[in-house]
């Protein structure tokens, strides 16, 4: 039963990796809009979704057929993150003004705010598969299918690890997505916004008493968070080379998961989290069976939550919930 | 600003209108309401007559509608009320409880053979089962923390479903026996016991009688000891506890009662159609259930019971817009929570709740009012 994982146990943290480093900057998106505003935003994964499309509208635009080379794979690596991360910061504020801003301005309670982003949610896949894709794309009839993206770099490898190859995209990634998160927590621990962000998530009121514009703040939060987001879908065209209109369901779900593993409201247990449970749900895979895999990432988190029930690094950016 | 204070007048109206026939109601005589609720078990049993049902559904057949998604919707959300808006008690999962139902009475029905009656109090002990066994170790957890577990265990029952072959793996169950029919017994010319493949209506009777009778119990219970334990903990779980309540415990009973009717639903809508697959019960329905219960107004059973009518029935009768009705059905979602965030017909204690910020979820953080919406938010603590 174990012989797949120990006999292939690099190829599994390799992969596991990838995936979590993905997990976690989606994560943090999660894990900031929840630190500042207590809600789940479940309209997040669908800000994911529209990251990947704006990398994989790059590269159509760019009519890429070859992977490319030299600078111009950097230019196009630069645009794909540029275009992916400002659609998703872009819907992620429109986001905020539309489907959360009025509630909380009526003081509507959270399960009220959670029903609207569901149907955020809703709304935005539902849009992309009727009109965005069939158009833009130029896929009449096909919003709904999958949508394959060309390859934009050579997949080298570049060395081995145990029988593991890895390679320049990996690095790629991996390198991208935690630079992404330090720079972000030094934003969040150095700078004057970083302050204003912490006030807010740590007593709203006293925040305003302090000269904290807090609609400033939940919207720089909601930028940040659907920036980050972005990136990251950018980064999964870059993996899978794959998209579609409910790509950002499955994996919305495990970010949040990942998001309250790390402990929800802290920036660096979000990027734990993720490599978490990247790493547990591929190990569990091949073990397992790779059907499995789902499972496997939610009982974990139920028997995280039972053990640790504030996640593996516990609650930072705001006090802890009683 | 004048459009703002329009909006705010109707908003007024609607809701001294409903607090107006909400006072007469507490009022009325012990006989005036059990002629209401007569009439209106009436009204259930003539709902699915060919007149209505050229308005209400002109695309796809109104007494199939009636049993699902309608009729299915409303007793699904009676039951995820008792945990939501009684017990406030965030489930994102709550589909979990109707597969577990659906594949009880799958199992047991194509495997042993047992009758539904027999299925159907097997099935409601099981999911109130593994309410408790999700429950148990889970229910500690606070607020978002049990909703994202909830969800978890949402789907870890569905894929569950999905990769295990002995209970038919992604192609699910066919063959699923219907409930005994008894031949013979008419009642406005429809077989009302025979429980065959043709007719949709036998069903959805027996569906209005299992609705009835959970609407009963569960309006007993909101009355009793129990329901002002629940209202404790939605309120303030500390203060309850303080008070000697025992929160766990109450918290542990909301959750199985909500998965056995949860449970009971699965039986008997599997009991119609004959086969179930795990792509019968993904997330979207959980979603789309607790959508209903807070539209309708959680808390309040007839708030509820309007949520999962309107939840269910509006995207069939606008099956003419086709492909665009998710769409729209999200973006009403946004603009009701906008409008009316308390749900249409809350109950009174519970929007006092919701306008305090207490009421289980309590509110969102960074709720302070700025300048420009001082007034209302005076308005609403009033």
């Amino acid at each position: 039963m174990f012989d797949n994982l120990l006999g292939s146990f690099w190829p599994y943290t390799i992969d596991g990796l990838i995936v979590g480093a993905i997990y976690g900057l989606v994560a943090l998106g999660y894990t900031m809009v929840y630190g500042v505003l207590r809600l789940i935003n479940f309209a997040h994964s669908e800000i994911f979704m529209i990251g990947t499309m704006g990398a994989a509208f790059v590269v159509m635009t760019l009519g890429i057929t070859q992977p490319l080379t030299g600078l111009a794979l950097v230019g196009g690596l630069f645009l794909m993150l540029l275009v992916g991360g400002l659609a998703s910061a872009g819907s992620a504020v429109l986001l905020e003004r539309i489907a959360y801003r009025p509630l909380r301005k009526r003081g509507a309670s959270r399960l009220a705010a959670l029903i609207s982003a569901i149907g955020a949610s809703l709304f935005l896949q539902e849009l992309f598969a009727l009109v965005i894709i069939p158009n833009l794309f130029d896929r009449p009839q096909q919003g709904r299918n999958q949508m394959g993206v060309a390859r934009i770099m050579e997949k080298d490898v570049l060395f081995t690890v145990g029988g593991a190859q890895v390679r320049l995209d990996h690095i790629v990634i991996f390198v991208a997505a935690v630079g992404m998160m330090v720079l972000l927590d030094l934003l969040v621990n150095r700078t004057k916004i970083g302050r204003g962000i912490r006030a807010t998530s740590q007593d709203p009121e006293t925040a305003v008493l302090m000269g904290v514009d807090i609609d400033k703040i939940v919207r720089i939060t909601f930028i940040i968070g659907g920036l980050m987001a972005g990136l990251a879908g950018a980064l999964f065209i870059l993996q899978f080379e794959v998209t579609k209109f409910s790509i950002g369901f499955l994996l919305g779900i495990k970010a949040f998961t990942a998001a309250v593993l790390g402990g929800i409201g802290n920036l660096r247990g979000a990027l734990v989290g993720g490599l978490f449970l990247g790493l547990i749900e591929n190990y569990g895979a091949a073990v397992f069976g790779s059907g499995w895999k789902d499972v496997i990432a939610f009982s974990v988190l139920i028997l995280v939550l039972m053990f640790r029930p504030t996640g593996i690094l516990g609650e930072s950016l705001q006090q802890a919930r009683a | 600003m004048s459009a703002n204070t329009t909006i705010t007048n109707g908003k007024n109206a609607f809701s001294a209108f409903s607090d107006g026939v909400r006072d007469r109601w507490a009022d009325a005589p012990g006989w005036q309401r059990w002629t209401v609720y007569g009439l209106l078990f009436v009204a259930a049993l003539l709902l699915p007559s060919e007149t209505i049902g050229g308005f209400m559904s002109p695309y796809s057949d109104w007494a199939s509608v009636l049993f699902f998604p309608v009729g299915t919707f409303v007793v699904l959300a009676i039951g995820l009320n008792v945990v939501v808006g009684q017990a406030g008690l965030l489930d994102l999962g709550y589909v979990a409880f109707f597969a577990i139902g659906g594949y009880s009475m799958a199992l047991l029905g194509t495997e042993l053979g047992l009758n539904f009656w027999e299925i159907l109090v097997l099935g409601v002990i099981l999911s109130a089962i593994s309410g408790v066994v999700l429950g148990g170790p889970t229910l500690r957890l606070r607020g978002d923390y049990l909703a994202i577990v909830t969800l978890g265990f949402g789907e870890i029952v569905r894929q569950t479903a999905e990769n295990t072959d002995a209970i038919g793996g992604p192609r699910g169950i066919a063959g699923i026996p219907h409930p005994p029919s008894i031949e013979g017994v008419e009642l406005f010319g429809v077989e009302i016991f025979k429980y065959g493949v043709l007719d949709p209506r036998p069903y959805y009777y027996l569906l209005v009688v299992v609705a009835t009778v959970i609407i009963i119990v569960v309006k007993r219970w909101e009355k009793s000891r129990v329901g002002r334990a629940w209202a404790a903990i939605r309120e303030d779980e500390d203060a309850a506890e303080v008070m000697g309540v025992p929160t766990f415990k109450f918290k542990l009973l909301a959750f199985a009662i909500g998965a056995a009717i949860g449970g009971a639903m699965g039986v008997v809508w599997a009991g119609k159609t004959i086969s179930i697959n795990p792509n019968d019960f993904l997330f979207m329905l959980s979603a789309t259930i607790l959508a209903a219960v807070v539209l309708g107004g959680s808390g309040n059973i007839p708030g509820v019971v309007l949520g999962a009518f309107l939840v269910a029935w509006l995207p069939e009768r606008f099956r003419g817009l086709s492909d665009y009705r998710i769409l729209v059905f999200g973006a009403a979602l946004v603009a009701l929570m906008i409008f009316r965030p308390e749900g249409l017909l809350p109950s009174r204690r519970r929007k006092a709740e919701l306008a305090e910020g207490t009421g289980g979820m309590g509110s969102m953080g960074a709720e302070v009012p700025g300048p420009d919406s001082h007034a209302s938010a005076e308005g609403a603590a009033k």
